[in-house]
């Protein structure tokens, strides 16, 4: 369904602008880092992309595709919710409306706890594990439905280092079994290491879209500059 | 004073050598309002989920009605049931008032917009925190009510046990459309109604106690459960 094509994208909130005019071309492959302050407009450029908003006016155009499917996408948030059941229920429930038979079900949803490291806790209730337990679980419900994208909308933001170490070795192993990234973060030192190419936004609009060493090395735009060295020094 | 006493001590004297009138009435009112509470959650519950997770036209004036509704006075309810149900009535025909039925009809009545207006109110906010997450798993909205109320299933609990609160304690209607007769239509509140105007303390104390205390057991009940299902699954 990639590449996905952003044409001229736009949405507002009433009278504000979130996103300004928006076009970017994402290949399958390369991990996308969507990189910005807060407030840039990330989350929303990311909703806009998944289909839970509907855009003021620009397109989104799947490849080969009508309407997104989301089906074939994921998406993990920057706080998880959790349904009221267990671990493994979680999984299974999207599974569920994935449309899986009920045994394959548990057996998909068993194989991905595991590669979260959270098959001794399948039959704990998901609200009561920690923070950063409930991310990995939120990853496997997403991964374990086999989507060939996967967003992930600052997913470590309110995590600490060990738990973000984590989450980011599980997203490195989504990576590699071959589901496309598309990742938003404010942290630089996380997109220098799961980036693969950067699309810097800066008050709703695209500034720059280059690979990732291309970008710290020589950021084309003011903006990026700024960011990059008002970030540095707590990296 | 020494009567008030003499009433309590005749009362506990009822209560505790099981009565059998009194047990009778207790029996009766627990099976019209507990089957009235069952009628209106399987109805208000999930139009309360709907009206959460749905957008229509007018929306926002059903959920204003709803609300007033739950202030509904018993007995406007029994007399529109009454209504109904007297032999003019549309629902004439079927021949049930000054019975049981027409008594768990009239409780229905009365608490659905409770269970409704209460339970839209707890599943629309759990739909504000779940709506992104259920939307991005690709649940339709009919789906999405149901997960939701599972998930705030212990809430809904203490909004089911509300209505039940209710119709045990209201007298209005059941007075008009049961009739109050004796061992066919009296319940706790109508009997005591009856023996407090016949002077017949002691009875209408001891329903009263019984009355209070099922209520307060019930109660204890929903929050021991809340709690402990609040504490296991977070």
């Amino acid at each position: 369904m990639l590449p996905l094509i952003l044409d001229s994208l736009s949405f507002a909130a009433g009278d504000t602008a979130i996103i300004r005019d928006f076009s970017a071309r994402i290949e399958a492959g390369p991990r996308s880092i969507i990189l910005g302050p807060n407030g840039a407009g990330k989350s929303v450029l990311m909703r806009l992309c998944h289909g839970l908003l509907l855009p003021t006016s620009g397109r989104i155009i799947w490849h080969g595709t009508r309407n997104g499917e989301r089906r074939r996408q994921a998406m993990v948030f920057q706080r998880p919710v959790m349904l009221r059941r267990s671990a493994l229920g979680n999984v299974v429930y999207g599974l569920k409306l994935a449309g899986v038979s009920s045994r394959e079900c548990v057996l998909r949803a068993m194989d991905v706890l595991e590669v979260v490291g959270l098959a001794s806790h399948a039959g704990r209730p998901a609200r009561v594990l920690s923070g950063g337990e409930q991310q990995r679980l939120a990853l496997a419900r997403a991964w374990a439905l086999g989507p060939d994208v996967l967003f992930l909308d600052e997913p470590t933001a309110n995590l600490d280092p060990s738990a973000t170490q984590d989450i980011e070795r599980i997203i490195n192993a989504i990576h590699a079994a071959g589901t496309k990234i598309i990742m938003s973060t404010h942290n630089l030192g996380q997109a220098r290491r799961l980036g693969d190419e950067i699309l810097f936004l800066s008050k709703g609009r695209l500034m720059e879209h280059t690979p990732v060493d291309r970008f710290f090395r020589e950021p084309a735009s003011s903006e990026a500059a700024a960011f990059i060295k008002g970030e540095m020094p707590w990296d | 004073m020494n009567s008030l006493l003499e009433a309590f001590s005749s009362a506990w004297h009822l209560i505790a050598g099981f009565d059998a009138e009194l047990a009778q009435i207790v029996g009766l009112s627990l099976q019209v309002s507990l089957t009235a509470v069952v009628i209106a959650t399987l109805i208000g519950l999930p139009l309360g989920a709907v009206i959460a997770v749905e957008r229509f036209a007018g929306r926002q004036a059903l959920i204003v009605l709803l609300n007033a509704l739950m202030g509904l006075p018993p007995v406007v309810v029994g007399l529109l049931v009454y209504l109904l149900l007297s032999r003019a009535g549309p629902l004439g025909s079927l021949g049930i008032l000054f019975t049981p039925q027409a008594m768990i009809i009239a409780q229905a009545v009365l608490i659905t917009p409770i269970i409704a207006a209460l339970s839209r109110q707890t599943i629309e906010d759990a739909w504000r925190e779940y709506e992104e997450q259920l939307q991005s798993l690709g649940a339709k909205r009919l789906s999405a009510a149901m997960t939701l109320i599972w998930d705030t299933r212990f809430s809904l609990l203490t909004i089911v046990l509300a209505g039940f609160g209710r119709a045990a304690a209201e007298v209005g209607a059941v007075m008009i459309v049961g009739g109050n007769i004796d061992g066919v239509t009296r319940v706790m509140t109508t009997a005591i109604a009856l023996e407090t105007s016949k002077g017949d303390l002691p009875l209408a104390l001891g329903l009263g106690i019984v009355l209070i205390s099922l209520v307060i057991l019930l109660n204890t009940l929903a929050a021991v459960t809340r709690e402990i299902a609040m504490r296991r699954y977070g």
